[in-house]
């Protein structure tokens, strides 16, 4: 057993390779709790009751839809481009497994350490904008190619602000290594615990949901416009790929939060921040700030789309720019 | 249905966009055809007739009396005015005496369906502009409503509770109790409603100066009810035209000043307010009584008639001729919403598609009233 974990621990390509298999189930997994999770809280939120018959409290409910969705065929539309309407559910998924390798999770439970993790998990992120606009062209569908045009739109606008909050925190620690970012926290004062940081803060979250999808910025998928949007044509497994990986985007949007901001694997004043209960606070962070994203999705109505632009590029981009001038002169004459 | 619009597609950079008929905006089967330039749109184009049932027609071909489960199957939303309109133009037609507290019962009941329909309209408007949560709070108190209808008319939607001479069943004290509460919940779950939605920063920015109808053009168009209003002209047949015992109450005509969503959307909000000072002092009033007095058989006398009730949606005409038959020789039914939709074009050219599901769910149509 041993020589197997020193082994795995020489040849960082295995560990990879393993942890990519596990992430992929941890994707899954967490797109099923999620799921269940989205659906009892908007329940809640709504005075119902959410699903109810399927187990305890409607539990294995999600795992049943899963199982339908396997069921379904996936109907390729006429006139569609075959080759690329298959391809986007995939494009889209992979890069979310590729992201969840190079989070660290704890001090030592993580798929791949690289000393340009940031970086990595950004591009990576990306090409989901690849996939969306692909989706959207491919189905030969005039709403799905509104829902990818304003995909698109909002994901270049939203990016900026996004690096330029991540940005300040690479100031202040000059690296862009996840886990010296995460121990350069391991103090009793988080980054957003900084005033500076605390603003960058707000703006990553503010973009994070819209670089997410996420209501109030939900305009790609908006249904009262856009019925669904750039998956409207999409059934079966493909649709099923779309929804995982949007809980995916979710959960690294909140994991980047809780890693550059929250302090990540670290306990309050640094308490118990070993491997299994650095993984438990680094989670519960990371579903708090989920579930508050369900809390905002639920209670707010959609923007239009000039407004979300104008949100951008008048207010974050600036803001976050400016924030990260006084960063730079902060960490210059500290 | 072939697709014949008024557009023509020369302009390579414009392109037809099918919302409806099943379109999670259009609510029913209203099919609107849009000439796109990007996400603004050139050209809008109505087109009806998805959810027809001949409802004239079917009157012109029953007995009167027949005809009482129709009205309600027009506007299923507010059943209750389309109720109202029919019974009361064959009384005014026939002479037909209406016992008092029948009236009162009526009021209370309209009411009761008017704040019903605009909950519906609300929470589906703010659904429009992408908030789930809104509308199934709306729900929640409009099943209060349902279930005491319920338990009078036996219908939850499409009543069928008015006959000519007054209702069919006399209402109890548990309706009544059931109403009262229902004002007293109601009045504290506002200024909830106004916390959540009408105070929002977004939905204000979506709905304000979005689908500006000036008073001028809304006079045009025919428009009526919370459309007309919205626009700043306070015109309501409650108040203008006094039917059955409106004129009895007190209560006022809350009117808009631009013209806009917002103002479409505080008018109900308000009116609802009306409608339970309505409600209340109808309750006070409540004079004992028979409910229904049963008039002899009334044949339709030669000649025409119309009687105009105020809908939820705004004004609702029936015209009937009779020739001396049971049978109506010719039924004519002037719903608010169609007049209401055809502001549509004028409002919405050269929108954004977000902006014009914002100010076509301000209309608050409801399409087989439409189509009828």
């Amino acid at each position: 057993m041993e020589q197997i974990i020193k082994f795995i621990q020489t040849y960082s390509l295995l560990r990879m390779l393993l942890a990519f298999c596990c992430l992929i189930g941890i994707i899954f997994a967490n797109a099923i709790v999620m799921g269940y999770l989205e659906r009892k809280i908007a329940a809640r939120i709504q005075r119902r009751w959410g699903p109810m018959e399927v187990g305890l409290q409607g539990w294995l409910q999600m795992i049943l839809d899963g199982v339908k969705i396997l069921s379904k065929q996936l109907i390729v539309p006429k006139d569609a481009n075959r080759f690329l309407f298959r391809l986007a559910p995939l494009l889209c998924f992979t890069p979310v497994a590729m992201v969840f390798v190079a989070l660290p999770i704890s001090r030592s439970l993580y798929g791949i350490n690289l000393n340009i993790g940031l970086i990595y998990i950004i591009a990576m992120g990306s090409i989901n904008v690849f996939s969306i606009l692909i989706a959207g062209w491919s189905s030969n569908n005039k709403y799905s190619l509104f829902g990818a045009m304003r995909s698109v739109a909002q994901n270049i606008a939203y990016e900026v602000p996004i690096l330029l909050s991540l940005l300040a925190v690479v100031l202040t620690t000059s690296t862009f290594d996840l886990q010296e970012i995460v121990k350069a926290q391991s103090g009793p004062i988080w980054f957003v615990l900084y005033p500076n940081l605390f603003v960058a803060f707000v703006i990553y979250l503010i973009a994070g949901c819209a670089e997410t999808n996420r209501a109030p910025f939900d305009l790609p998928e908006a249904e009262s416009e856009l019925t669904a949007g750039y998956h409207t044509e999409y059934s079966g497994f493909a649709f099923g790929l779309f929804a995982i990986a949007e809980y995916g985007n979710l959960f690294i949007m909140a994991s980047i939060a809780t890693i550059m901001f929250l302090g990540g694997w670290n306990g309050p004043f640094g308490f118990l921040s070993g491997p299994v209960m650095g993984a438990i606070w680094f989670l519960s962070k990371v579903f708090i700030l989920m579930l508050t994203m369900m809390w905002v999705r639920w209670t707010y109505p959609r923007v239009r789309f000039d407004q979300l632009m104008n949100l951008a590029w008048k207010y974050l981009i600036p803001f976050s720019l400016v924030n990260l001038l006084i960063t730079a002169l902060v960490v210059k004459i500290i | 249905m072939a697709t014949q619009t008024k557009f023509d597609t020369q302009d390579k950079h414009r392109f037809l966009l099918n919302m409806g008929p099943q379109h999670p905006a259009t609510h029913g089967v209203l099919r609107v055809v849009l000439e796109m330039d990007g996400e603004y749109t050139m050209g809008i184009d109505p087109i009806l007739g998805y959810g027809h049932r001949m409802q004239e027609k079917m009157g012109e071909s029953k007995v009167w009396p027949g005809f009482y489960p129709n009205t309600g199957r027009m506007d299923y939303v507010g059943a209750m005015p389309f109720n109202h309109g029919y019974v009361a133009l064959i009384e005014r037609m026939a002479g037909v005496t209406v016992p008092e507290r029948a009236e009162y019962i009526r009021v209370i009941t309209s009411e009761l369906n008017r704040i019903s329909s605009h909950l519906l309209g609300i929470g589906a408007y703010v659904l429009d502009l992408g908030a789930f949560t809104p509308i199934l709070y709306a729900f929640d108190d409009r099943e209060d409503i349902l279930d005491a209808l319920e338990d009078i008319t036996g219908s939850r939607l499409t009543y069928c509770y008015y006959r000519a001479g007054g209702v069919s069943k006399d209402i109890d004290d548990t309706f009544i109790r059931r109403t009262r509460a229902f004002i007293e919940n109601f009045r504290t779950r506002i200024p909830m409603y106004n916390d959540l939605v009408t105070n929002n920063i977004i939905f204000i920015k979506r709905t304000k100066d979005v689908g500006i109808i000036t008073a001028d053009m809304a006079r045009r168009y025919g428009a009526t009810g919370p459309v007309l209003r919205g626009s700043g002209i306070a015109y309501d047949i409650r108040k203008s035209e006094p039917y059955s015992v409106y004129s009895q109450f007190d209560f006022d005509i809350p009117t808009g000043e631009n013209g806009d969503s917002l103002d479409r959307y505080n008018v109900r909000i308000h009116e609802m307010e009306q409608s339970l000072r309505i409600i209340e002092q109808a309750l006070d009033k409540l004079p004992d009584g028979p409910v229904y007095e049963k008039p002899k058989k009334v044949k339709l006398q030669p000649g025409d008639c119309s009687f105009s009730v105020e809908t939820a949606r705004g004004a609702l005409t029936y015209y009937l001729v009779g020739d001396g038959s049971e049978t109506p020789y010719k039924l004519k039914i002037r719903v608010p919403s169609f007049s209401n939709l055809s502001l549509l074009r004028e409002m919405c050219e050269g929108m954004l598609i977000a902006d014009l599901v914002s100010a076509m769910g301000s209309l608050d149509l409801v399409i087989p009233e439409i189509d009828r």
